[in-house]
């Protein structure tokens, strides 16, 4: 009886402090999106509200709270209220099944799992989240009785169905090289540096593209692009609710960092970590690889916003050929390629530097392969037309 | 009909495999502005920071002094009648004795007002002054006002203070 409350106890302290990590986040990053933007454009960004202006965000909040709510007479009203709710909420359940830290010692025996809740199938959870928070957009869109917000509603929709396709067959590359849906089981897996970016170059490549995708960013960001929909599917939002919106869009980007920190870059792993354990012992070890995970999912978060500032905006059949014909093809590619290099390995046990060279390999062959295919067609049309 | 023979037909080839995976032009995109990221920056903090705007900037109007610490200005008021904006207005005054070590001339300005709203820092009047008397700075600008009555500056802001002169880089 004494040992469950405790464990509850100190369990929904863990829940409330990676909810306030998670929107504190989210919090910063629409500043250091500001930031980013104004070094990359030799500017030097936000400085007036506090030093350096870190009391940024809390202005924008005033700004957005002090706003006008309107809501067209023309919408839906209950469902024009429920688009931004439900935007936010899939945002923020997606980080019950990141593994953010090992187990933490508590004394008398107890053991606290830095995790929300590990469920065997971790990894279908983010998936069927990140798939529901498309209604919130289209939900929005529609409600919203407008052209243009209707047109990015049905734009999120297509263009995340689309993309989850090719996230989900990167994936599966994952699940056959761990064994395991289960978010635990696969950081746990790669302890120890056996990170799976080195096995899965392809596939990382893949899921990020797909990330970007899922979170609306540029170059992906065809749902709320203003040169053609004025504002997309927020285009009749305002106040907060617009403010959910788009909080929820950098909820979405840590939420991503951490998923990719997950799966690709070993979770809470670090090097060192057995010299930490030996040194300061498990707790201190553990909360270090709590930083860790976080330092990494904020580098992705980063990723994010060099990249929006650095390339323009798909067209939408570009898109839509990209998430087709390009990544679903090559993510079939994976599938096949980490099971021939899995059938390949199967003997020898412990030397990963074969496994690695295998993956990396295959890589490069497959480029080599379709460079000289393409030169070969590029050859021949050229023939047909001279 | 061309006009010049500068005309260039750019004719598109088909898109290079590199061309058609993305990535190689993305990744050197992304080099590019990480290299504009740690760059020095082009902006400045205004208010905090100001620049450096060059030896003809005309920016706050000085009353000058002469070498003794009297005051040049004669008020024959040709500054006024130079300023396109009609911002300068004076009040003339006959220099009593016992005075000689405050103004130059027998006559004096006694009150000298710059509407600092009417002001278009054209710098006629610094021409027109025969005396050398009113000066445009180079390197300093007029504060901000923030209130209606702050607007006329008078000669309590115009006028040279001796332990601050200008100078200005030629004079040098």
């Amino acid at each position: 009886m004494e040992i469950t409350s405790t464990l509850f106890t100190a369990k929904a302290i863990y829940v409330g402090v990676i909810f306030a990590i998670t929107l504190g986040v989210a919090t910063y990053s629409t500043y250091f999106e500001r930031v980013v933007a104004a070094f990359m454009q030799d500017r030097v960004g936000p400085d007036r509200a506090g030093p350096f202006g870190i009391l940024q965000p809390l202005a924008d909040a005033v700004k957005m709270f002090m706003k006008e709510d309107f809501i067209p007479s023309k919408s839906s009203k209950w469902l024009f209220i429920a688009g931004p709710c439900l935007s936010m909420l899939t945002a923020l359940m997606t980080s019950a099944v990141v593994p953010f830290g090992d187990k933490l010692d508590l004394g008398d025996g107890l053991m606290l799992d830095l995790q929300g809740i590990d469920v065997n199938i971790g990894i279908l959870w983010v998936f069927g989240i990140v798939s529901l928070g498309v209604y919130g957009v289209l939900i929005g869109g529609w409600a919203s009785n407008n052209k243009f917000a209707l047109i990015g509603a049905i734009r999120a929709a297509s263009q995340n169905i689309s993309y989850e396709l090719a996230m989900g067959l990167s994936i599966i590359a994952i699940l056959m090289l761990s064994g395991s849906l289960s978010t635990k089981n696969i950081v746990e897996v790669q302890q120890g540096g056996h990170w799976n970016i080195l096995y899965q170059p392809l596939g990382f490549v893949i899921f990020i593209v797909c990330a970007f995708a899922e979170c609306n960013r540029t170059p992906f960001d065809l749902p709320e692009c203003e040169t053609e929909l004025i504002g997309g599917y927020h285009t009749e939002y305002s106040s907060m609710k617009l403010g959910f919106y788009l909080f929820s869009e950098y909820i979405n980007m840590f939420i991503s960092g951490a998923v990719m920190a997950t799966l690709y870059f070993g979770g809470y792993d670090y090097p060192g970590f057995t010299f930490m354990l030996e040194k300061f012992g498990n707790n201190v070890a553990v909360l270090l690889g709590v930083g860790v995970l976080i330092l990494k999912a904020i580098f992705f978060v980063f990723v994010f916003m060099w990249v929006r500032w650095t390339i323009p905006r798909f067209r939408y059949d570009q898109l839509m050929s990209l998430g087709w014909t390009g990544l679903i093809p090559l993510a079939m590619f994976n599938v096949i390629l980490t099971g021939g290099v899995m059938l390949f390995t199967v003997n020898e046990n412990g030397s990963n530097w074969i496994t690695i060279t295998a993956s990396w390999t295959g890589v490069a062959l497959m480029l080599v392969v379709t460079a000289l295919y393409s030169q070969v067609q590029y050859k021949k049309k050229k023939l047909a037309t001279a | 009909m061309k006009l010049s023979n500068k005309t260039k037909v750019l004719e598109q080839g088909e898109m290079t495999f590199a061309e058609r995976i993305y990535l190689p032009a993305i990744i050197g995109g992304m080099g590019t502005t990480l290299k504009h990221f740690f760059s020095k920056k082009v902006t400045i903090r205004y208010p905090e920071e100001k620049r450096y705007l060059g030896p003809v900037f005309r920016g706050h109007h000085i009353l000058k002094r002469d070498e003794e610490g009297a005051e040049r200005c004669t008020a024959c008021g040709l500054c006024a009648v130079a300023c396109p904006a009609e911002a300068i207005s004076m009040v003339a005054e006959e220099r009593k004795k016992g005075e000689e070590h405050l103004y130059r001339e027998e006559k004096y300005a006694s009150v000298y007002e710059i509407n600092m709203l009417r002001c278009i820092f054209c710098g006629l009047c610094e021409e027109a002054c025969p005396k050398q008397a009113i000066y445009l700075q180079h390197d300093k600008m007029v504060p901000v006002f923030e209130d209606r009555s702050e607007v006329i500056f008078g000669k309590n802001k115009l006028v040279e203070k001796m332990d601050n002169r200008y100078l200005r880089e030629g004079w040098k």
